[in-house]
């Protein structure tokens, strides 16, 4: 088998059970626009209208000024559009803050967890030694453990290791994930063993055989993972929730929750705020839509 | 690529036992390298952050313990047969189950429609992506934020100004109401995570081979018949791996009822992991916390057992 049969450039290529195709290519011509397909078009407008709904409910309220939000007539747009409201809420200076804290703990905890994943799925998936089974069993059981049941003595651990209020506190509990490593140790199982093989003889050692043939034929699993990772330490609110206290150290999730009560009745101060939050996100999406939608697929279904 | 680049850069400890070179022997040798190295930072960030919560967990669970991290006495099981008899954690179990059937009927019937809708047309992929899956990406914050102030304000609320404008009585009173409040806080749940289920359903959908349908189409099978003999059977794992996957994301509500009712009205929306950090985090039991969660573990653990012995089956099932 060549390098090329796995150097597939989308997930779709990985031998991964239940690994499919990337969503959203479609695929085939579209077909004639009868009366029976016009009418599931006519549905699908209508659910999507729908769903953009409360976005664009969100983003008027916020451009409007702030004495004609809470008016009891259904209007979209006020007498003028005004970003005020974001000039205001920016200028607290806690969101700009909390943004920066929540890309900091995101990106950590998507470099350690992809890094520290891909490494033990690799020792797991290619070598041999003492207790190897024993340990792999050990973190296959460890999926079944949701980290929410773990609240009350992982906040005891954090007290004692004086980890309350630090970055560090919120990511390490947030790592090691093993259902990222199973993902991966189906994948690495996957590789051609002569690819490998052909690299000893060469005289390559483990590790450089790892970072220059094992890594570079594992991007698509592993942008995927690190998707995934990123996403759900981004959104996360339980974890962070309970270990910051402190607002400066706030992840932004957390932070906006926080400060709800201080914005009041100031309606369109309140939209502005959730816009800000929202963006950052939607904004990668649209850029990356499609590794964003295959990552998220991928991992959501070989998870299993 | 030369023996004497044989000494990687990353690890100086490789170089000492990868010096034999050549023979087979030696290729053997190197299959069996180093695999407690790579495997330990994750099973060292494992041991401490999970397996060892998971242990104090217990101990914990049999102690008085509080937050303020006094010294604790040992109770036994008192904390465990308190648990079984505090009509607190039956309410709130009740309602977490309550909370897992009313949301994950809707989460996957209604991904799998989405999905076949955006499958069947094949045209503006992005709105469809756009507005059902985007949402999936914002934060619980902003999405049950943006939901309690269109739903509460019941005279400048989204909700309310959009019934009256249909002639509807808009004084409904959404999530202070008892019959109500957990409807709400399912209506922001889909619409929020249903375009994670619509993803899983359109990866299904996309790997239904295609000679199955040009098969049924020289046969004269119209479309309703392609999509209830060829299209739904084809995606029967999909549908349990995103039945489980629901049933274990809905079990573990807590981020909605918190922001959106705090458990209210009553009482009535509280879940089982809100009363655990009642319990804990604001009543300082931190002791009586952990054997609640443990029991709820309990609880995830027989429906994780079940699923893997329905998929084991189903796997031997097709390999017969």
């Amino acid at each position: 088998m060549s390098a090329t049969a796995v150097d597939g450039t989308t997930v779709a290529g990985a031998p991964v059970p239940g690994g499919a195709a990337a969503p959203g290519t479609g695929g085939g011509r579209t077909p004639r626009w009868t009366r029976g397909r016009i009418a599931l078009l006519a549905l699908a407008v209508l659910l999507a209208v729908a769903w953009l709904l409360p976005l664009a409910w969100a983003v008027a309220t916020s451009l409007k000024p702030a004495s004609e939000t809470t008016k009891t007539t259904l209007e979209w747009v006020g007498s003028t559009i005004t970003f005020e409201a974001y000039g205001e809420v920016w200028a607290s200076g806690d969101l700009a803050r909390w943004m920066v804290n929540s890309a900091y703990i995101a990106v950590m905890t998507t470099l350690l967890t992809v890094t520290t994943c891909a490494m033990a799925a690799y020792g797991f998936a290619r070598t041999e030694f003492r207790g190897r089974r024993v340990l792999y069993g050990l973190v296959l059981a460890g999926i079944m453990v949701p980290p929410q049941v773990l609240i009350a003595p992982l906040f005891a651990e954090m007290v004692r290791l004086r980890l309350v209020d630090t970055y560090w506190g919120v990511i390490l509990p947030q790592v090691a994930v093993p259902a990222m490593v199973f993902i991966l140790v189906k994948f690495f199982e996957g590789v051609p063993r002569e690819l490998e093989e052909a690299a000893f003889c060469d005289g390559a050692g483990r590790w450089r055989v790892f970072w220059q043939i094992v890594l570079p034929l594992s991007r698509p699993v592993l942008a995927a993972v690190a998707i995934f990772t990123f996403i759900s330490t981004w959104n996360n609110f339980l974890w962070p929730f309970l270990v910051t206290t402190d607002p400066a150290g706030m992840t932004l999730p957390v932070g906006l929750v926080n400060v709800q009560s201080t914005y009041g009745v100031r309606y369109a101060q309140v939209m502005a705020s959730l816009v800000i939050a929202g963006l950052p996100l939607l904004v990668v999406f649209a850029i990356f839509q499609r590794q964003i939608v295959r990552g998220v697929a991928h991992t959501g279904l070989a998870g299993q | 690529m030369t023996t004497t680049s044989a000494v990687p850069p990353a690890a100086p400890a490789a170089g000492a036992r990868a010096g034999t070179t050549g023979s087979v022997r030696s290729v053997r040798h190197k299959w069996t390298e180093h695999g407690l190295l790579f495997t330990a930072p994750f099973l060292i960030v494992y041991a401490l952050f999970l397996v060892w919560p998971l242990l104090y967990g217990i101990k914990m669970s049999l102690g008085d313990d509080n937050i303020a991290g006094t010294e604790s006495e040992f109770v036994g099981l008192d904390n465990y047969a308190e648990a079984l008899t505090d009509p607190n954690v039956w309410s709130s179990l009740w309602n977490t189950l309550w909370f897992t059937a009313l949301s994950t009927v809707p989460l996957v019937v209604l991904g799998l429609v989405l999905a076949l809708l955006a499958h069947e047309l094949r045209v503006v992929q992005w709105l469809w992506r756009l507005s059902w899956f985007a949402p999936f990406l914002l934060p619980s914050g902003v999405v049950c934020l943006l939901w309690l102030w269109m739903i509460y304000p019941s005279d400048f609320g989204l909700a309310d100004l959009l019934l009256g404008a249909a002639g509807l009585d808009p004084d409904i009173g959404w999530l202070s109401d008892t019959r109500y409040a957990m409807l709400s806080i399912v209506l922001t749940t889909v619409w929020w995570t249903v375009g994670f289920n619509f993803l899983l359903y359109l990866a299904g959908l996309q790997s239904i081979p295609q000679h199955l349908y040009e098969a049924a189409e020289i046969d004269g099978a119209g479309p309703w018949h392609r999509l209830w003999h060829i299209t739904l059977p084809s995606l029967r794992r999909t549908t349990f791996v995103v039945l489980v996957l629901q049933l274990l994301a809905s079990l573990k509500i807590f981020d909605q009822v918190y922001i959106m009712t705090g458990g209210g009205p009553d009482e009535s929306t509280r879940p089982i992991l809100q009363y655990v950090y009642q319990a804990g985090f604001t009543g300082y039991r931190i002791g009586y916390a952990s054997a609640v969660s443990y029991v709820f573990f309990a609880l995830i653990v027989v429906v994780s057992l079940v699923q893997l012995r329905l998929s084991r089956r189903a796997s031997e099932e097709s390999d017969r």
